[in-house]
This record gives C-alpha cells, sequence and structure tokens, in this order.
C-alpha cells in the first residue's frame, strides 16, 4: 500500500515550499531585460550556484526513483552510474572542453556545431536535441503524475496541469535564472528528504552488516555488495554485463555523451559569470554525485531487504522502493519534506529540459532559420512563447513513457540513440583540425543509425542474456547492457564515418576555426597573462583531480 | 553564429545584476522549516517514535535545518553580494 498517511502539517511544508518557488520566478522576473537574461540568465551567476544547479538539473525522475530502483533490483553496481559513468566526464568537461564552449562566447551547444561544422549538421543536432528534451520533460511530468497519483490520491490529469503550472510559472516569469536557482533551492530539499530515510533504514536493519546480512537472504544475494564482481565478458554474471560494456559503453560513450555535450547540462555553466566559473561548475557539481549514489541505493536496498516480494509480479515495482520507505517510517513533518524534495525532483528534471529546449529552439532554430535579424526584444518574447510551447508538448508526450515499465531504460534508450554519437563528433572537432564541415552531419547521422540498429540486433544475440543463452520471448534481456553496447556501435560509426569523410571533403580555413579547436587560439581572446590567476584553490585541475582521486578510493573500497 | 543580430542603437541592456541574491531564500526557507520540525519533534508521540525505528527524526531534521539556515544566512550576512564594476562594453544598469 503506497498512500501517505499526509496531514495538515506535511501539506503547510509543501505549501510553503510551492509558494516559495514561484516566488524565485517572481523576483527573478526583475532581472529579465534581454533574450540572454532570459535564457542564459546573462551569464551572471556564481560558480557555487551553477553547480549545484548543474548537478540538480539531473537530479530529476532517473536519479531519485530509478536509481533507488536499480539500486533494489541490481545492489552496489548502481554505483558506476555515478562514478565511472559520471564524474570523469564532468571532469572532463571542466578542465578540457569547457574553454572551447565558453571561450567561443556560442550560446548553445547547437550553436557550437554551427561554427565548427555547417547549417546541416546544426539543424540536425538543433531538432534531435529539441525532440529528446521535450520527450525527456514529459517522462518527468508523467513520472511526476504517478507518485503524487499513488501517494496522494490526485488524478493523473490533475498533476500534471498543476505541477506543469508551477513549472510554466517560474521559467516564463524568471526564465533560466527562475529554473537554476529553483534547481539549487531543490537540491538542498531533497537531500532533507532523503537523508532520513537513509538513516532510519540502516538504523532499523542494524546497520550497514545487518543490511548486508538481510541481503544475502533475497535473491540479489551477496553480489548486491560486490561493483566489479562478475564482469568478465565471454561468462559476465554482474547485472550490469562485462567490463567492455560498463567502462566503454557507460563510462565513456554514454557519459561523455551526455554529460559534455548535453546542452541541459552545458547550458547550466554558460550561465556562469566567467571561465574559471563556468570551468568549475561542473567540477563543483561532481562532488555531490559522488556521494549522492548512498541516497538512492541504500533506500533502494534497504527496501529490497524489508519490503516482502518487492520488485516481484506479487509485489510492488522496483520503482516504489522511496516512496515505500517514506510510508513506513518517517512521521508527519518529515514526510512533509521528503514529499516536498521528490516532487521539486521532478518539476526541476522537466524545468531543466524546458529551459535548454526554449534555447535552443529560440536561438538555434527561430532565430538562425525563420526570422533572423531581429530586434532582441523580439527574440525574449519568443524565448517566452517557445516556454509555453515546449511544456505543452511536454504534456501530450507524458504518455509516451507510459508505455515502459522502467523510466531508466526508456531515458538511456534515448540517450544511446541521440547522445551516444555526439561525443566522437564533439572530441574530433575540438582535437582535429582536419575535421571538415561534411563529416558531422554524416558522423552523426551514422552514429544514430548505429545506435537503433546496435539495439534492434542486440535482442537476437545470445550473449546479452543471462548465462548467455537466448530468450525467444526477450524478457530477460540485459536492457542495460544491449544500451551500453549500442553506445559503443554508435561512437565507433560516428568516429569511421567522420574520419573518412574528412578526408575526402575539403576542411574549414582555419581562419574560421580560430577558438574553436586544440591548437588555434582565438586571435580576439583576452590574453592569457592579462587574466587574473584564481586562487589555488579553485584551480579546475586541482579540484578535478581530487574528485577523481575520491571515485578511485571508493571503487577501491568498493569493488 | 557569426553574425550578431542587428539590435540597433537602443539595444537593451542586460539586467543580470538585479538579480538576487539566492542564500537569503535558502537560508530563509529551511530557518522556518527547522523551527517547524524541530517544535513537532519535541511533541513526537511515542507511536511515530517507534515507526521511526526509535530515532526521532522530525527533532533531528530540524536541527540539521537550523543548522543549514544559520549558515546560509551567516554566509550572505558576512559576504554580501558585491556588484562587479560595469563592464566596458555593457555599462551597469542602474545599480
Amino acid at each position: 500500500m503506497l498512500r501517505l498517511h499526509v496531514n495538515a502539517f506535511d501539506y503547510l511544508i509543501l505549501a510553503i515550499y510551492f509558494g516559495l518557488v514561484v516566488t524565485i520566478g517572481v523576483m527573478a522576473r526583475r532581472a529579465v531585460a534581454t533574450s540572454e537574461d532570459f535564457l542564459l540568465s546573462g551569464r551572471s551567476l556564481p560558480a557555487w550556484v551553477t553547480g549545484l544547479a548543474f548537478i540538480s538539473a539531473n537530479l530529476g525522475a532517473i536519479e531519485i526513483l530509478g536509481m533507488a530502483a536499480n539500486g533494489a533490483q541490481y545492489g552496489l553496481p548502481t554505483v558506476h552510474f555515478y562514478w565511472i559513468g559520471a564524474v570523469p566526464a564532468m571532469v572532463f568537461l571542466g578542465v578540457v572542453m569547457m574553454p572551447f564552449y565558453y571561450g567561443s562566447r556560442v550560446r548553445s551547444v547547437p550553436e557550437f556545431l554551427l561554427r565548427r561544422f555547417n547549417p546541416a549538421t546544426h539543424l540536425f543536432n538543433a531538432l534531435t536535441f529539441a525532440l529528446a528534451a521535450v520527450l525527456i520533460a514529459g517522462v518527468n511530468l508523467y513520472a511526476l503524475a504517478l507518485v503524487i497519483n499513488a501517494l496522494i490520491g490526485w488524478p493523473i490529469w490533475l498533476s500534471i496541469a498543476i505541477s506543469a503550472l508551477f513549472v510554466l510559472a517560474y521559467i516564463t516569469l524568471g526564465g533560466l535564472s527562475g529554473a537554476i536557482y529553483n534547481e539549487v533551492l531543490q537540491f538542498f530539499v531533497i537531500i532533507a528528504g532523503l537523508v532520513p530515510l537513509v538513516i532510519i533504514g540502516l538504523h532499523s536493519v542494524g546497520g550497514w552488516s545487518g543490511l548486508q546480512a538481510k541481503i544475502d537472504h533475497t535473491k540479489l544475494g551477496a553480489a548486491a555488495f560486490s561493483t566489479w564482481g562478475g564482469v568478465g565478458t565471454g561468462n559476465w554474471t554482474n547485472p550490469l554485463g562485462d567490463w567492455i560494456g560498463i567502462v566503454f559503453g557507460l563510462g565513456f560513450v554514454l557519459s561523455f555523451g551526455y554529460w559534455t555535450t548535453n546542452f541541459a547540462e552545458v547550458q547550466r555553466a554558460l550561465s556562469a559569470k566567467d571561465l574559471s566559473a563556468a570551468q568549475r561548475t561542473p567540477l563543483i557539481g561532481a562532488y555531490p554525485k559522488i556521494f549522492i549514489p548512498a541516497l538512492t541505493i541504500i533506500p533502494g536496498l534497504v527496501a529490497l531487504a524489508i519490503i516482502p516480494n518487492l520488485g516481484t509480479p506479487k509485489g510492488a515495482s522496483y520503482n516504489d522502493a522511496i516512496p515505500l520507505l517514506m510510508g513506513r517510517f518517517l512521521p508527519n513533518g518529515a514526510l512533509g519534506v521528503a514529499l516536498a524534495g521528490l516532487l521539486a525532483a521532478f518539476m526541476a528534471g522537466m524545468a531543466a529540459n524546458v529551459s535548454s529546449f526554449n534555447t535552443v529552439f529560440t536561438y538555434d532554430i527561430w532565430q538562425t532559420y525563420i526570422r533572423r535579424g531581429r530586434r532582441d526584444r523580439y527574440y525574449l518574447n519568443v524565448g517566452r512563447v517557445v516556454t509555453v510551447v515546449g511544456i505543452l508538448i511536454g504534456i501530450g508526450t507524458a504518455f509516451i513513457a507510459s508505455g515502459y515499465s522502467n523510466i531508466m531504460n526508456y531515458i538511456q534508450l534515448l540517450f544511446s540513440f541521440f547522445n551516444a554519437p555526439l561525443f566522437a563528433t564533439f572530441i574530433l572537432a575540438m582535437f582535429w583540425k582536419r575535421t571538415t564541415p561534411w563529416s558531422g552531419i554524416a558522423g552523426l547521422a551514422a552514429g544514430t543509425i548505429g545506435a537503433a540498429v546496435m539495439h534492434f540486433a542486440g535482442y537476437h544475440i545470445a550473449y546479452f542474456y543471462p548465462h548467455q543463452v537466448y530468450d525467444p520471448t526477450h524478457a530477460t534481456i540485459n536492457a542495460q547492457m544491449v544500451n551500453f553496447y549500442g553506445a559503443i556501435a554508435a561512437f565507433v560509426a560516428d568516429l569511421v564515418v567522420t574520419v573518412l569523410v574528412s578526408l575526402v571533403t575539403q576542411p574549414k580555413p582555419v581562419s574560421e576555426l580560430a577558438g574553436l579547436v586544440w591548437g588555434v587560439p582565438d586571435p580576439n581572446a583576452p590574453d592569457p597573462a592579462s587574466v587574473p590567476k584564481p586562487v589555488w584553490w579553485k584551480s579546475p585541475k586541482l579540484l578535478g583531480g581530487v574528485a577523481l582521486g575520491i571515485v578511485l578510493v571508493l571503487s577501491i573500497i568498493f569493488a | 553564429m557569426s553574425e550578431t543580430p542587428d539590435t540597433g542603437a537602443e539595444a537593451p541592456q542586460s539586467a543580470a545584476a538585479k538579480l538576487f541574491d539566492l542564500r537569503v531564500l535558502i537560508g530563509g526557507l529551511f530557518l522556518v522549516y527547522g523551527v517547524m520540525l524541530t517544535v513537532a519533534g519535541l511533541f513526537t508521540s511515542s507511536k511515530e517514535l517507534a515507526k521511526a525505528s526509535h530515532i526521532n527524526i522530525n527533532l533531528w531534521m530540524g536541527i540539521g535545518m537550523l543548522i543549514i539556515g544559520v549558515f546560509f544566512t551567516t554566509w550572505w550576512r558576512l559576504r554580501p553580494l558585491r556588484r562587479d564594476p560595469p563592464q566596458p562594453d555593457a555599462t551597469g544598469t542602474g545599480q
């Protein structure tokens, strides 16, 4: 029984939170006078704000319920989504790639492709990104409505309408500043909501060792506590498959593709007030990312230990792990805070996608191809209208998500089609001057096709089934592993086609690549010697190195 | 894009400097929540205590949130938002 016993005290906590959400939008409205104020926060925000927003933008449906579900289903191997599958890419974005993005003053990731490649590449990326963004906004909206329906009993349509209305209010008023400020606030509220579940949950099962003992008696067994066990190729037993898929598919292709080229993330860094703050944005975000798995995987495992039949046809679904624990443990008050955090997380997951969708649509599609050369005021209004339209499309696509039982797999599927080839294109674009304009679109198209082909072929390959035995019903397929291999296929297809097309087509003159490619500095950029050197603890290399070091130590401890 | 939109002489100035300080709101929310939960924690029933594995979670959460609230308001008081001097290409907007 999922229904929570919410009382007036909890509703008061929720009302205060949602009042503040709208207040942020109203107050941020004063700071919007230009389209860049609305779509990029006027590039004015401090690093701690953009850094926490960077991590919050990803702290939506995926993190909270999906990762707790993975925790209950797979155990500690779920940390691969956080450690190898996020932190190295964040460090790479901050240390290596941000100078190209922020230094070239592009206003979006597609705009980088326009300047580096050609309009065809740009349009392909802008359209696929915009499509993915509204789809994922819809996923978050639908997930939110399901949770509200299960927990407090509101009808699905009402939840969708009300939460979309709140998101609409604070983004159309406050623009990206409204979205980012709410993401930072949401970060603290969701942490405050999850910490009690971890503390009470662990206490109730007798601490970490008690949890291990209890999990030993479940079907997951002791394997739940080994992150790198059973990843040998040929006869993998790890729930995420073999190490090739985890290291190259998840850790390299999917992770770098998402964190370094997904505009919903990169946009947070572009809104920072200077290059130093932009570089530190993903690095500051990396530190909470390292420790968030404790807040999602542990509740997942506790739920598996104490809730009978979790994840079986007779019992509740894995996705219900966190709501079940909330109902089981939290008294009124703490329950209200946890509920506020959960709802806020879903809204922020939607808002991040809408606020990046409106920027790409306004600047990259409308201003570039449909109505160019108008006054800035015109594009500001376009941005506002597009925000409303994006949310309406999100509401419509919310129902597409209902066809898939595991939200995580659905979003991973989207990533592997759209995002996986991107990193191959970007890495060649930034580090190989010879990469030609037409190789961009060719590589991206090949990569997307590669991902799709691998996805559908994977279901007919015995290697992707447990014990490597083919199941004609496809029911036992290791979907994560197919996604990882699909990403590898996309990356390889993109890389090969980009290089081949580059070798037979005309490259851009080097003068047009200034500031966009490694080794071709922008002559208009300020002299590096004249820019004041940030204090030592703000050094991107130091911040990134320490984050990687912590991940390495934790990976060894929990191997 | 290579070409900048023709914004003419009346190009609007960025108002980003008018953005309020988020630390006030974070601090304020956590102080309010902290007081609410701490007070609720002082009146926790034994039934609620048993439900939460004998941890008075409202009290502990309330105290924890008060500490976060004090941290953000203190940070805001000690290091108020400093307006950077206007950039040469974007003169200040009324601050």
